[in-house]
């Protein structure tokens, strides 16, 4: 069995776009909802019927060939601490963290797997890869989810499908969704009007955290909503066909603002750089917004591109539960923010200044005079 | 027409209608008698159709003063689903189908599931499926006195459910 330090030590491929373009689409996340036939659902169920039903999921779980030597816990025998860095990374969700007994999680080793047991579903059940890989991510769970099957009774309905605790999951049980980078956008006023044209398909967009939290460092979740009356493949091919709109939209609000305000886009970047090269304390909100800035940067070729990984892999690691865990100790906020400015120093340290003169795509088209 | 559980020559034609649905079920005079069908609310026909065993038919709750209906798996009321607008358990989304169908409105793309099907439940989703687009059509056929038409499609949907009866047996008795 995996400990939770050795889960958590590096970060997940998926975290830091390895072998993937993620310049603005940083990740695709698949979540299926099932549960068991003839148990009450986690939310109404007596403690015992939610062991019950554990006992009954947990084997199955942990026979699944992915889920060899995997991470697999009840949430009561977690620390607070431990549960929120798994909050934030993603792999359970708030309202699991804040579940008691009875629930556990299960993380595959590489952290791109994770099910959640007993959470509002029975069963959730979670793929996370790097980039645009909506397809990828839920057929590898969907195969997981056959694998089950032939373990526990599901609950199905031939009308409504799988059955779920909230009617709002019906169907297929299928919540898809993307995490998109959107600066330029923001930058440029765009992004209320993009919004709410994805919002009039029925997607939802959200902020950071999923439902009901605000979006931080221009990152914005785009997701289905309805789950009943059509099928995974359509549901997915619409919501590819919107983000790589959505993220087409961006590149192109990039290249303009480069090229309309490009005096601002490297005020922008350059005070981002200067701000976290050199601030003792720093709140999350803050350096998200400038971590944003500086990913942005290292796209457009004002940074080496490998910083677009060093942001991604700071927007985890500064966390406050991250934090916590890496100092080993409690600590009031205002701490937070001394020991966050210090890693975000740390790892910047040999970050040369923006070179605000050549942009990547400058060199590329349009060759420097002063050389010829 | 034979009994849906028996075999035997059947008498008793029950029509029902469950969350919109039309379901058809023809019993002999016994199973008639020993399921109750003599009183109609005393008999969960969509739970025998769901696939649960005949014998462990069961019948609808008592009604609770105030509440109406009470989930017989679990205990989940109305009062409970309009509370917290989620469900109990499984078995809730058949006592209280209506209610379903009621908040399913505006919810979703649609009201029928067109996704993925358990492996183990394809072939009964894709029976129960045909036989509900064949009752439509033979409504459709009634209505408009196509009587060819009609016979016909009776005569398909009394095959598939024969196929269904024997196939079922067949497995019930291939079980210890």
């Amino acid at each position: 069995m995996m400990r939770f330090t050795t889960l958590i030590k590096n970060p997940a491929d998926w975290m830091t776009g390895e072998g993937a373009d993620n310049a603005i689409v940083l990740t695709s996340r698949i979540r299926l909802a099932r549960n068991l036939r003839g148990e009450s659902f986690p939310g109404w169920a007596k403690k015992e019927e939610r062991r019950h039903a554990l006992e009954v999921m947990r084997p199955a779980v942990e026979a699944l060939p992915c889920m060899k030597d995997a991470f697999s816990q009840e949430l009561d025998d977690l620390t607070s601490v431990q549960k929120q860095v798994l909050v934030e990374r993603h792999l359970i969700s708030r309202e699991h963290a804040a579940r008691g007994e009875g629930s556990a999680a299960v993380i595959e080793r590489r952290q791109s797997i994770a099910l959640m047991l007993n959470e509002e579903d029975h069963l959730r059940m979670q793929a996370i890869r790097p980039g645009m890989s909506l397809r990828a991510a839920f057929e590898s769970l969907s195969a997981l989810d056959d694998e089950l099957e032939n373990a526990l009774e599901l609950a199905f309905d031939h009308e409504l499908g799988y059955l779920t605790t909230c009617p709002t999951n019906l169907g297929t049980g299928l919540r898809a969704s993307a995490m998109l980078h959107l600066p330029a956008l923001v930058l440029s006023d765009q992004i209320g009007q993009v919004l709410q044209a994805v919002n009039k398909i029925g997607l939802a967009v959200r902020g950071l955290y999923g439902e009901g939290t605000e979006s931080l460092g221009n990152l914005f979740q785009i997701s289905n909503q309805s789950t009943l009356g059509e099928s995974e493949e359509t549901i997915l091919r619409r919501l590819e066909r919107v983000i790589s709109q959505v993220a087409t939209h961006e590149r192109n609000a990039r290249d303009k603002l480069l090229e309309d305000d490009p005096a601002m886009v490297s005020d922008k970047i350059g005070r981002a750089y200067g701000v976290l090269r050199h601030a003792w304390i720093i709140d999350s909100k803050e350096a998200l917004t400038h971590l944003s800035l500086l990913r942005l940067g290292g796209d457009l070729g004002f940074l080496p591109l490998d910083t677009v990984k060093t942001c991604d892999a700071l927007l985890m690691d500064i966390q406050p539960a991250h934090l916590q865990l890496h100092s080993g100790r409690k600590m009031t906020p205002e701490e937070r923010d001394s020991i966050r400015a210090e890693i975000v120093r740390d790892r910047l340290q040999s970050l040369e200044a923006p070179d605000i003169r050549s942009t990547r795509k400058k060199d590329e088209s349009d060759p420097d005079p002063e050389i010829l | 027409m034979d009994c849906d559980i028996c075999g035997k020559h059947a008498k008793v034609h029950l029509t029902q209608l469950v969350g919109g649905q039309i379901k058809k079920i023809t019993l002999c005079d016994d199973c008639a008698k020993e399921k109750g069908v003599t009183d109609p609310t005393g008999f969960a026909l969509a739970e025998m159709l769901l696939g649960k065993t005949p014998g462990k038919v069961i019948p609808a709750a008592p009604a609770v003063a105030g509440s109406g209906r009470r989930c017989p798996t679990c205990g989940f009321t109305l009062e409970d689903l309009r509370r917290i607008r989620r469900f109990g358990c499984a078995d809730c989304y058949t006592t209280f189908r209506d209610d379903v169908n009621q908040m399913l409105r505006g919810m979703h793309k649609g009201f029928k599931h067109c996704g993925k099907v358990p492996a183990g439940l394809m072939e009964l989703h894709e029976r129960t499926q045909r036989l509900e687009e064949l009752r439509g059509k033979l409504d459709q056929a009634i209505t408009s006195e196509n009587y060819e038409e009609a016979a016909g499609l009776r005569d398909e949907i009394r095959q598939i459910e024969i196929r269904a009866t024997v196939s079922k047996q067949t497995t019930d008795d291939s079980l210890p």
